[in-house]
């Protein structure tokens, strides 16, 4: 049941001379949600990146190693960047959607990508990438304001839909709910769940409690390196290593 | 296990209560524990009185550790080794409360058999009490020092408790088949001896409780 989705192996990322990541291996599950935590600046929102090449537009920035989506090396020759990020998603910290229409902000991924014959068939996946958000509902009278319109939580919710409208296997989320409060964050944590059936999620966060409540897997990385893997449930019960215990309690 | 403090300093002193209201609790027993030998040596209803009236004290930490635990997990939402302290602390005090219950249980025994005459046969139990009384204390000093090995070692003696036990139930039973007169009170006195070799068996349960604290695994893991 539990089959690799993504395969990383010795990976080592440089900007310039500075080594981010240090020998980073591990397989993210299909279908499974994976937190990735550690305190600020240990590397988990730069591996984060190296998922869907995000870090190749940093100048002087330089990836050993190999990343396998389902068996394709994202880093060889033959992978096209655009079709790679089709593939896996990504939702940031701040919601940020286009200043464009509801609307247009999820028909815009399908448009670049031509995924759709025709205006009905576009309305589709709207309404669809939408309803699988949570959004529908809420926003289903009023799709042609403008997408800032909506509070912060449903402008995440929005940046969400726009990810899964052009069908991704795996969305990356960096702190995808610090800018929201409790009940936005619940909806979303209720989302992350539900979209973990179609999809592979790796989520990036500074709230342990949330990492507890949304993954299946965890990572703690500290200082470039992952430092522990394995499942939620053991590793916040039970964590092996020293430094997660005294990251995960608070004794750093 | 930890050696660090937490950043906040406030989190350990909730957690270092918590321990030290256990050990409040455990040393509670222990003097309950004492007067349950002094009353059976002694045949004296007085002190058998106040054991069951000094119950309440027992009770009373038992809902302090409960309350406390719970504010602990719903305000500070421990993980790892902190999660597992709350934990142990909830289910260890659950057995010191059970202990305390059977000495209550044995001095209301001893109050009941006084009205029948001296109290006979007496010796072996008073062994029986005095190795329970050890193991309690000594778990209990496993436990605030985190000694797993130490915990290990106590659960074994739980062994001795059986056989003493068992072999008092045969010297009994030879007691009650010689004058069934004996039946009576020898009856009582075998259910004071059960409710002590109840409380070894509790003692046994917070061994495996400190194997869990210390080790993050249940005891029947490491024992297969």
């Amino acid at each position: 049941m539990l089959d690799p989705k993504i395969q990383v192996h010795h990976l080592n990322l440089f900007y310039k001379a500075h080594q981010v990541l240090h020998n980073i291996s591990l397989d993210i599950y299909r279908n499974q949600v994976t937190a990735l935590i550690g305190p600020s600046g240990c590397g988990k929102s730069s591996f984060l990146r190296c998922l869907n090449r995000m870090n190749d537009t940093i100048e002087g920035v330089r990836v050993e190693g190999s990343i396998l989506l389902d068996g394709d090396n994202i880093y060889g020759k033959s992978m096209d960047v655009v079709q790679l990020r089709a593939r896996v998603g990504m939702v940031f910290q701040k919601p940020n959607p286009f200043p464009k229409s509801i609307y247009d902000n999820v028909a815009y991924g399908p448009r670049i990508h031509g995924l759709f014959q025709n205006k009905s068939a576009l309305d589709g996946i709207v309404e669809q990438s939408l309803e699988r958000a949570g959004l529908w509902k809420e926003v289903k009278e009023r799709l042609h304001e403008p997408g800032t319109s909506l509070s912060g939580g449903q402008q995440q919710r929005l940046c969400i839909a726009r990810a899964i409208a052009v069908k991704p296997e795996v969305i990356l989320m960096d702190e995808p709910c610090s800018a929201l409060d409790p009940i936005a964050t619940a909806k979303i944590e209720e989302l992350i769940d539900e979209l973990r059936d179609r999809f592979t999620i790796v989520i990036v966060t500074h709230h342990l409690q949330q990492a507890a409540r949304v993954s299946q897997y965890v990572g703690f990385f500290y200082a470039g390196a992952l430092v522990e893997y394995g499942e939620t449930g053991d590793v916040f019960t039970n964590p092996r290593d020293k430094k997660t215990q005294g990251y995960l309690t608070g004794r750093m | 296990m930890l050696i660090t403090d937490h950043i906040v300093k406030s989190y350990d002193d909730e957690l270092n209560r918590l321990t030290a209201m256990i050990l409040e609790m455990g040393q509670l027993l222990e003097a309950q524990l004492e007067k349950v030998l002094e009353c059976l040596t002694k045949g004296d209803n007085k002190i058998a009185q106040e054991i069951v009236d000094k119950d309440i004290e027992v009770d009373r930490l038992e809902n302090k550790i409960d309350t406390s635990a719970v504010r602990l997990l719903a305000l500070r939402q421990p993980v790892a080794s902190d999660l597992r302290n709350v934990v142990a602390a909830l289910k260890i005090s659950a057995h010191l409360e059970r202990m305390a219950d059977y000495a209550v249980n044995v001095s209301k025994r001893v109050i009941a058999l006084n009205q029948m005459g001296p109290i006979k046969y007496v010796s072996s139990i008073t062994r029986l009490v005095r190795l329970v009384q050890e193991m309690i204390r000594d778990v209990l000093k496993a436990y605030s020092q985190l000694d797993d090995k130490a915990a290990h070692e106590i659960w074994k003696r739980d062994e001795e408790v059986d056989e003493l036990y068992n072999g008092f139930v045969r010297e009994l039973l030879t007691y009650m088949m010689e004058d069934p007169r004996n039946i009576s009170p020898c009856i009582h006195i075998l259910f004071i001896a059960k409710n002590i070799e109840r409380m070894g068996d509790h003692v046994t349960n917070i061994a495996e409780h400190i194997h869990y604290l210390v080790h993050g695994t249940l005891w029947s893991e490491s024992r297969k």
